[in-house]
């Protein structure tokens, strides 16, 4: 089912890094750890998304901690690396499918982003494959929580973050370093069907 | 504008030491525009210290600022506090803004982050061409407006050699890209100009002794100076 394909697409540098990634002996995973993830969840699409997965009543894992963004064009470099600074275990940004940005090209900006991201990520140490751009419309809510289910299963087989320090919440960090990017989360469903209509326009 | 690219992590790491508190200068003009050195990167350079410190166990404390020029006196006052608490200063300024903060602030320590690489110009978005060597001897109202000291790959001043091809040099990027052949533009060029006869004037040796090879150049404007 096409819903349910949400593998990023081939991103260079990704690709890479994640063969990079497959030559360290794999750990055992731990049942108990819980991963902190934070989601820059464009408006127009992936936040939407979330809402209708939420309506269809699909489970998807609690471990992911969304921020919204008018479009994940907004995302910059500083901001990606702030989360996976103050210890988030993975980040990834969730946008328009390509080509159908509201903003025409955002998407296509937050995918090189990212992919400039796991390069400096593979500067310092940390696997590249702690951040991910995903794609996906409004009415993909299947797509949505397929994607927070892949990269929970990633972020646990990978293990907790080296940068992860008691006290510090990646959650909260990374909304401080987006400032007024950020936009306030709905507080209730009506507010993400609303952004739907926007998208309909 | 003047362009740089910044120097790999290991080898800032390297030029820091074993310095405990470090302020990663940002300069916002030149380096800023190539999209290499100005506050943005700034605090991205200051995150991947912090973070490659943690990794190594190392305790250090990063701070990022940036100067409007670090080239200028006046401009550098304005972090002067920020710098003088820090251990070191790394600059991603090109290397006159880092002699500056090293002059100002000696004895503190000032390394580069930076390699500055060329007088360029943007031909598209992050796309940028070297266009001046900054040579003390222009010659490029005699060369239709292109420049023959840094455009081709020898330097001729009576160009073309023997290995302009269709139009590209026998020299190729250090990405194995093609480059033009400056001659062959200058002439087609001059040709729009109605200026051909120009190719064949002959170009006596240039004046070198203005460019570098001639030492540190000075350049004083009297009627400025204040009084």
């Amino acid at each position: 089912m096409a819903d349910t394909d949400v593998k990023a697409p081939a991103a260079e540098a990704g690709e890479a890094a994640a063969e990079a990634a497959d030559e360290t002996p794999k750990k055992p995973v731990d049942p108990n750890f819980e991963p902190e993830i934070i989601v820059f969840a464009c408006h127009y699409c992936a936040y939407a998304a979330a809402d209708l997965a939420g309506s269809m009543r699909l489970q998807y894992p609690t471990n992911i901690r969304m921020i919204k963004l008018p479009c994940t064009g907004k995302l910059e470099v500083i901001h990606l690396l702030k989360a996976i600074e103050a210890g988030a275990d993975g980040v990834y940004a969730a946008g328009c499918l390509e080509g159908e940005c509201h903003y025409l090209k955002g998407n296509l900006w937050a995918r090189k982003r990212v992919n400039h991201v796991k390069d400096l990520l593979q500067e310092v140490d940390i696997d590249p494959a702690r951040v991910e751009m995903y794609n996906m419309s409004s009415a993909e809510g299947a797509k949505f929580a397929a994607a927070a289910t892949e990269f929970t299963e990633r972020i646990k087989q990978l293990g907790p973050s080296p940068l992860r320090r008691d006290g510090v919440n990646a959650h909260a960090a990374a909304r401080e370093a987006l400032g007024g990017t950020a936009m306030p989360d709905d507080p209730t469903p009506s507010g993400a069907a609303t952004a739907q209509e926007g998208h309909a326009e | 504008m003047i362009t740089a690219e910044r120097k790999p992590l290991d080898e800032i790491i390297e030029l820091v030491g074993d310095k405990k508190k470090i302020l990663v200068a940002g300069c916002d003009t030149c380096v800023a525009i190539c999209l290499t050195g100005g506050e943005k990167e700034a605090e991205i350079l200051a995150s991947e210290l912090r973070i490659k410190a943690q990794q190594d166990g190392r305790e250090v404390e990063v701070e990022h600022t940036a100067a409007i020029r670090q080239c200028e006196w006046e401009y550098l006052d304005m972090i002067a506090e920020k710098v003088e608490a820090a251990d070191v200063v790394v600059s991603m300024a090109c290397g006159i803004g880092i002699q500056s903060m090293a002059e100002k602030f000696s004895p503190r320590l000032v390394m580069p982050a930076v390699n500055t690489n060329m007088l360029g110009m943007p031909q598209e978005h992050a796309v940028w061409l070297e266009r001046c060597g900054a040579c003390g001897d222009c010659v490029i109202g005699e060369t239709a407006g292109i420049c023959p000291v840094v455009r081709c790959s020898k330097s001729l001043m009576n160009g073309p050699c023997g290995g302009s091809h269709d139009g590209l040099c026998e020299v190729t990027g250090p990405d194995k890209e093609e480059i033009d052949c400056a001659w062959h533009l200058i002439w087609e060029r001059l040709k729009e100009q109605g200026r051909e006869e120009m190719m064949i004037k002959n170009r006596p040796p240039k004046k070198w002794n203005l460019s570098s090879s001639g030492g540190p150049r000075k350049m004083v404007r009297e009627e400025a100076k204040p009084v």
